[in-house]
């Protein structure tokens, strides 16, 4: 679209690269990408690390502007970012989270194995695919009275498992509880409760998608053990989405809030997209609350979709759901703004964290993990492409220790969308799936398309950098038996 | 005569759209907009709409106007085809749009859009006018 800045980068060891901090006027801080060298020849090919630059831009912003190995070219910031701003004269930017607040992961184990599943199959995916609302412009089932959206977004998770979507246990096995305490349902305008009410459990189009897979290989028993996750052959399920409509809408309002702003903060940025506000600022906080309401949405979101996928199973089955094992491992959100405490300096400091297409993984013994996990680290799911395989992995003390808490959230695209469909031209995406074993149901061509492995680098390499960096370690690798897209 | 075309982008998709003044520049991005979306051949024009948008400028206007019209579709599903920009300014444009109701029947859609964004955004006038967006899809 237009020509590739040459970005300079210094290798500073196997895992880790420096975007020097004399690259840009207005650097703050230097950027930082964990890869190996063969994902950094695919990095450099787009203008992703001109963004890590420009996000080391941003006032307050402490560290390093961080990328992910899963780091791909995005509008502002790049995609498998993380940046931390001082909450005391930092920023918080809402191209920092993205349009699609709290798109996440969630999985689900089941005692199910797939000698008994594969018969079974072609009516659980069919069933899946009819019991859970997807594609493009879908509406969902559920038709929220009144002002219950604003119950929805205090309460998140937490309202759908009042209303029957789901169990207390569910709530428990989820970053912060599916809820997040400060949302501000007021701080939403009613534009985002107009565009999201309706979509509230529904899976969504693009990327978004819902997999029954298999544990293939395990990589640490005793923590997959822990996650009840016992076997190879074991069946589990994934599902990838986020606050649909309502999410998009809170981004664009604030984003114009900021637009508006930042010239008031007297704020000099590289890109207008990287509009922010500090936050302690009025625009700031509000936006916070909104966007916390936003990601209580997408926990709702999900929680409805793993209550119908249970359904789904126990119609299919002829059991009830508990009688199938089927208990929810994590729930992890890749698009946020968290207020977290790190050191900085060696001193305890208040942080704004963007994870833009970057999960949080806090290692054994963190206070914010579920008792269940203390021993082995905090889950990260780890989706890759719906042709090969997605991991099951843990926290490690390198995150805490050096990125905030975080490790990467996915493949990462190597190829646009349209090049994917350049490429698959003409071709049966769905009877070549079959023939691999894969079971794929989707509302239409293009979408299969883009979303195809060859669209997406190999996850398993993204997984291993982050784990020789020491962000996280891998437990299980589940390939895909069946998959609904949107 | 104007036109559009789509950029590569990895993970998004940008529009170029050229008209021989800003307003068919702007409306020759929401067909792209639209054609992005959905197959536009299939869409007549049963109903109008009349759309008003204000922005604190020129390039932001741009965005604006995009996002409204994403709003108008993805609430009240609906999708244009043709877009009349009647009035225009820097910091505002007034349009009526043609279209109609999506009918799932007759009507295929192609892929969803999450918003217009502020990155890489270009609006130059001249002539011809050019128009530059990247959309979040």
């Amino acid at each position: 679209m237009s020509g590739k800045a040459r970005v300079p980068l210094r290798q500073v060891d196997a895992y880790r690269w420096e975007v020097p901090q004399d690259y840009k006027d207005g650097m703050q801080v230097p950027g930082l990408v964990f890869a190996t060298e063969t994902l950094m020849e695919q990095i450099s090919a787009d203008n992703s690390l001109d963004q890590v630059a420009n996000v080391a831009c941003l006032p307050g912003i402490v560290k390093a502007s961080m990328a992910m190995p899963d780091i791909h070219w995005g509008y502002g910031f790049p995609v498998g970012g993380v940046a931390a701003t001082r909450v005391d004269d930092g920023m918080v930017s809402p191209g920092g989270v993205g349009f699609d607040i709290n798109c996440g992961v969630r999985m689900l184990r089941t005692d199910l194995t797939e000698e008994e599943v594969r018969p079974l199959l072609e009516p659980l995916v069919d069933a899946l695919f009819a019991t859970v609302p997807s594609g493009l412009g879908s509406s969902g089932k559920i038709r929220l009275q009144g002002n219950e959206i604003d119950r929805v977004l205090a309460e998140g998770a937490r309202w759908a498992v009042e209303k029957g979507y789901g169990v207390p246990e569910d709530l428990e096995m989820s970053e912060a509880g599916g809820r997040l305490p400060g949302a501000d349902p007021d701080k939403v305008g009613t534009r985002p409760k107009r565009r999201g009410a309706p979509q509230l459990g529904t899976l969504g189009s693009g990327n978004h998608f819902l997999e029954v897979q298999v544990v293939d290989e395990i990589f640490d028993a005793e923590a997959a053990r822990v996650m009840g996750v016992e076997q190879p052959g074991q069946v589990a399920v994934m599902m990838h989405c986020g606050s649909r409509g309502l999410g998009h809408q809170i981004c664009d309002d604030y984003l114009k809030v900021m637009d508006g702003a930042v010239k008031s903060y007297g704020i000099e940025l590289p890109d207008r997209q990287l509009a922010c506000c500090p936050v302690e600022s009025p625009e700031g906080r509000d936006y916070i609350a909104a966007m916390y309401a936003g990601a209580n949405f997408a926990w709702a979101n999900r929680q409805c979709i793993a209550h119908w996928v249970r359904e789904s199973f126990a119609q299919v089955f002829g059991r009830s759901w508990e009688s199938l094992g089927i208990r929810q491992v994590y729930d992890v959100c890749h698009n946020i703004a968290k207020i977290e405490e790190h050191t900085v300096d060696g001193r305890s400091t208040k942080l704004c964290v963007h994870r833009k297409g970057a999960i949080r993984a806090f290692p054994p013994g963190n206070p914010d993990i579920p008792d269940r996990y203390q021993g082995i680290g905090q889950p990260v799911l780890i989706p890759g492409d719906m042709g090969r395989y997605s991991f099951l992995a843990v926290g490690a003390p390198g995150a805490l220790e050096e990125s905030f808490g975080s490790t990467c959230h996915g493949a990462g695209r190597a190829a646009s969308r349209s090049a994917a469909k350049r490429i698959l031209k003409g071709r049966d995406i769905q009877g070549e799936m079959a023939q691999q074993g894969i079971m794929v149901k989707a509302h239409g061509w293009d979408s299969l398309a883009e979303e195809a492995s060859i669209a997406y680098k190999d996850v398993a390499e993204v997984i291993e950098a982050c784990e020789q960096a020491g962000l996280s370690r891998k437990v299980a690798r589940m390939r895909p038996l069946g998959v609904v897209k949107g | 005569m104007g036109g559009f075309e789509y950029m590569d982008h990895t993970a998004d998709v940008g529009i170029v759209a050229t008209g021989e003044d800003l307003k068919e520049a702007f409306a020759q991005a929401a067909r792209g907009l639209f054609d992005f979306m959905a197959d536009m051949s299939v869409v007549r024009e049963t109903e109008a709409c009349d759309v008003s948008v204000t922005a604190p400028d020129r390039d932001a206007l741009l965005v604006a106007w995009l996002n409204e019209l994403l709003f108008l579709c993805e609430v009240e599903h609906r999708y244009f085809s043709r877009f009349e920009i009647y009035e225009m300014e820097e910091t505002g444009l007034k349009a009526r749009c043609y279209g109609e109701g999506f009918d799932p029947a007759r009507h295929r859609l192609k892929s969803g859009v999450k918003s217009a964004t502020y990155h890489m955004l270009r609006v130059e006038d001249g002539s011809p006018a050019r128009v530059q967006v990247v959309l979040d899809v």
